[in-house]
């Protein structure tokens, strides 16, 4: 995949970037570089260059007194010089909007937001040219891959198939290989803990290999990280008596893996707790841990391929929240804090693996990695979902606190018929609901497509004998919602889906973005879904399965490789323009925000940026409905 | 188990669930509940609660079931859950012979620190991997079993009379086709004393061969051992 890199600053549109504070002082003015020749027409796009290489624009940061940071391309001084005469008019929406990035550098242009500063050479080109574009404009993302033809990916639709007992283990040995992602988990005494693909008596040896590169370094007082063998990336972590390894071919960077293998980590820290781990292998450190963590290869398996298929969850460390208004938000928040039991630590309503609403006591906050586990557990692994009834879990939330377990109960609501009931007769006694439930259940887990509506109510406690009262409050908090209807308007909301880029920026070329609020550490994303439906009006085919994979697959890579090079060290970037042969991409950072998007490969710089800062705008516009701003608080 | 509408007197019955991990348990309450079976089902973690009705010809149970994953790790948890418990299904597998042990470990666990009056059941599942299969259940005992070459590696006469000797229910069973599980869970029901006290499992466990002779004609062979253990008492 050859593709250009740019970072926002190396071409003649802007001359520095600030952050979003209200009105800073302007900043002093970056060090000047004697000008060269270069005309401001001249683009000489770093061809061929991976985005990663971001040091080959020579780029210098500066530190603002709000703390930001800027960053300016060396031949800054020119941009001084690019007239308005392109005649390419940024439409500056909204003047009050302190999220658009504003220049300071004195230029002729009156309002220099995002969209002008990126408004690149492109928009000079012949009025010809300018009109094949505009036609071009409509080529989605990935659509010039044609079917056959997947290139990295192939055999992607085949990752998650288990590997078959019955044949012969040559042939076992190939698929193992041809798996595009593997974890393996071992003890430093080379035991073997865990392995995504193949059973232990496949992969052993190899583990043996690990443990042996491993321990080598080790023994050198010098950690192996990671190595790259042919085009497969080894990521390495250590964790007390524990070796967590990560093989991957998707391109993910290595602090990427290194949080996948971490989830992994907490989630047998979940399991076990920190002291019960230490404790087992201080006695004997050859111990066999499979036993003590029986029953939760599932949970790992869960977890690990949720990483393959692409996160953004665990890419943005962030958390998703239904969308809902926020008087409706505070209304539920209100119902569950009234309704609240002497023994509760933490309440969570979700619907579909996306927060509703929370409600904590005021010293402590639940961290997203917790979260994550339990998203994980309920939503991801079928553990919890396909047992019916209400569940109660010992677990151990290692950023809470990783000495100790609190208790988890759980409750689904059910799903379609309990959608009717709630519609026709909104009056339930918690008595009836209960009694429905197990009569529900069946038609629940033979339909799968409710999925997305699946509402759990979980309440966590550290008493481990608080499931009668949990559960109690549970019914309070079941009939109070039935009863005020806010049941149904959490089960219209989560039914809704993602937002469509089509609502929230008519008109605009992006075909997906990403939008982690920092601040409140929550995401929210558009639905994927294939644009050109929306744009050319002809009902495209819904995606079969594997095709709706890949495609995932391959908007997470890009998300992946955005990411990777605006976290890389010592990059400093606040915005990245990445173009490919299959899709153009956008990333912007900025303290408050984190901001990635996607657009087909002929979409422009200024095209992009514009359909960006709308879904800013709307972004910071619908704050309080997309995020959960502290929650219910006792 | 439609709950009908006859004013009769209604009873909770607490239930708790034991057994080695991955003998069915969960399997056993979904095909109770649920009347569903899943293949490839995830091992619970912590516990599930469920509740179903059970109809008698003179009451209502009500069952409140404490379904208890199986690990090793959640072991020092089973007291909360047998704790007041008035029945238990203590199962294995019939394709494994350490789950019988580990069975008869619960059992002894129970017979020691439960509550005295607790009506205990031994349950044998996973009936369908063997030859006697179901529906032909019974008619094949632990002999015939293995010169068939299945994967049956517990005969019925073994557990059987192990279950009699400590006085317990005795049932094969196979969540997968359904076999006998309702019967399990309705001799319980029959089993447990109108007065929750000592328990006075005779008379309710040959109740309990009448009243299965009604739900399902077709039933022969599992159902003898358990009267049969009933006259044992």
């Amino acid at each position: 995949m050859a593709r250009q890199a740019e970072a926002e600053t190396n071409d003649d549109g802007a001359s520095k970037v600030t952050s979003p504070s209200p009105s800073p002082p302007p900043p002093p003015l970056p060090p000047r570089r004697k000008p060269s020749g270069e005309g401001p027409a001249q683009v000489a796009p770093a061809q061929a260059k991976p985005t990663t290489a971001v040091s080959s624009i020579d780029i210098s940061t500066l530190s603002f007194p709000d703390g930001s940071r800027g960053t300016f391309s060396t031949n800054a001084a020119q941009a001084v010089s690019a007239p308005a005469a392109s005649g390419y008019v940024t439409p500056v929406g909204d003047l009050a909007d302190s999220m658009s990035i504003m220049s300071f550098a004195p230029t002729l242009r009156p309002h220099g937001d995002l969209a002008s500063l990126v408004a690149g050479g492109l928009n000079r080109k012949s009025r010809a040219w300018n009109m094949l574009r505009s036609q071009s404009e409509t080529v989605q993302p990935f659509e010039s891959i044609e079917l056959g033809a997947l290139g990295d990916l192939a055999g992607f639709e085949r990752e998650f198939d288990e590997i078959p007992d019955n044949t012969a283990d040559d042939i076992r040995l190939a698929i193992w290989k041809s798996k595009m992602k593997h974890y393996m988990i071992l003890s430093s005494a080379g035991k073997p803990i865990y392995s995504r693909h193949g059973d232990l008596s496949l992969v052993n040896s190899y583990m043996g290999i690990i443990q042996t590169i491993i321990s080598f370094y080790e023994g050198a007082n010098n950690p192996l990280l990671g190595f790259t063998a042919g085009n497969a990336r080894f990521v390495i972590a250590i964790e007390g008596p524990l070796y967590f390894v990560a093989i991957s071919r998707l391109g993910e960077s290595d602090a990427q893996l290194r949080s996948q293998l971490e989830a992994l980590y907490m989630q047998i820290l979940s399991t076990l707790t920190l002291p019960t781990l230490k404790n087992i292998f201080a006695h004997r450190p050859s111990t066999d841990l499979r036993k003590p963590l029986e029953g939760t290869e599932s949970l790992l398996s869960s977890l690990a391929d949720s990483f393959t298929k692409g996160s953004p969850s665990t890419l943005l460390g962030a958390l998703e929240c239904l969308r809902l208004r926020k008087s409706q938000r505070l209304a539920i928040n209100n119902i569950f804090l009234k309704s609240r039991s002497e023994k509760l630590l933490y309440g969570l309503i979700v619907a579909g693996g996306k927060l509703v609403s929370v409600i904590r006591p005021r010293k402590h906050s639940l961290h997203p990695s917790d979260l994550q586990l339990i998203f994980n557990m309920l939503f991801e692994s079928g553990s919890i979902k396909s047992g019916g009834g209400e569940s109660w879990v010992p677990l151990c939330l290692p950023a809470f606190n990783n000495r100790g377990y609190l208790y988890m109960y759980v409750s689904f609501f059910d799903g379609r018929t309990d959608a009717a009931f709630v519609g026709e007769a909104a009056q339930q006694s918690p008595e009836s609901s209960h009694d429905s439930t197990s009569e529900n259940n069946s038609e629940r887990a033979s339909n799968n497509v409710e999925d997305e509506e699946e509402i759990a109510i979980i309440l966590i406690s550290p008493d481990k004998e608080s499931f009668y009262d949990l559960k109690e409050m549970r019914d309070k908090l079941a009939a109070q919602l039935t009863k005020s209807g806010h049941l149904s308007l959490i089960r219209s909301a989560a039914r809704e889906g993602r937002p469509k880029i089509q609502t929230v920026a008519p008109g605009a070329q992006i075909s997906h973005f990403l939008y982690k609020s920092r601040a409140n550490v929550q995401f929210c994303m558009s639905s994927v879904e294939p644009a050109s439906a929306a744009q050319t009006a002809a009902a495209a085919p819904e995606p079969s399965g594997p095709e709706k994979l890949l495609t995932h697959r391959r908007l997470m890579t890009l998300y992946h490789e955005l990411h990777a090079s605006m976290h890389a060290k010592y990059a400093h970037l606040k915005v990245l323009h990445a173009v490919s042969e299959d899709a153009a991409s956008l990333a912007w950072i900025t303290p408050i925000f984190e901001f990635y998007c996607v657009a087909g490969p002929n979409v422009s710089r200024a095209a992009m940026a514009q359909g960006a800062n709308r879904i800013i705008q709307w972004a910071k516009r619908e704050e309080e409905r997309l995020f959960i701003i502290g929650g219910g608080v006792f | 188990m439609a709950d009908s509408n006859t004013p009769k007197p209604s009873s909770s019955v607490k239930l708790v669930l034991l057994g080695e991990a991955a003998v069915g348990k969960s399997s056993l309450v979904l095909r109770f509940v649920n009347n569903d079976f899943q293949e490839n089902k995830e091992p619970t973690i912590g516990a599930a609660f469920l509740t179903q009705k059970c109809n008698l010809p003179t009451r209502t149970i009500k069952f409140e079931i404490w379904d208890t994953a199986g690990q090793e790790r959640f072991a020092s948890l089973a007291p909360m859950y047998y704790r007041n418990a008035q029945a238990a299904l203590v199962v294995y597998d019939l394709t494994k012979p350490t789950s019988l042990i580990k069975a008869k470990h619960w059992v002894a666990e129970l017979q020691r620190q439960a509550s005295p009056g607790i009506v205990i059941a031994l349950v044998g599942n996973k009936l369908d991997l063997t030859s006697d299969g179901a529906g032909s259940g019974g008619d094949a005992d632990g002999a015939g079993a293995e010169d068939s070459g299945d994967a049956r590696k517990v005969t019925t006469e073994e557990a059987k009379t192990y279950a009699e000797e400590e006085g317990l229910l005795f049932f094969e069973t196979s969540a997968k086709t359904g076999y006998n599980v309702t019967e399990v869970f309705t001799a319980i029901a029959n089993a447990i004393p109108e007065t929750s006290l000592k328990t006075a499992r005779g008379p309710g466990a040959s109740h309990t061969a009448g009243r299965t002779e009604e739900q399902r004609v077709n039933l022969n062979g599992p159902r003898d051992p358990n009267a049969k253990e009933g006259c044992a008492c």
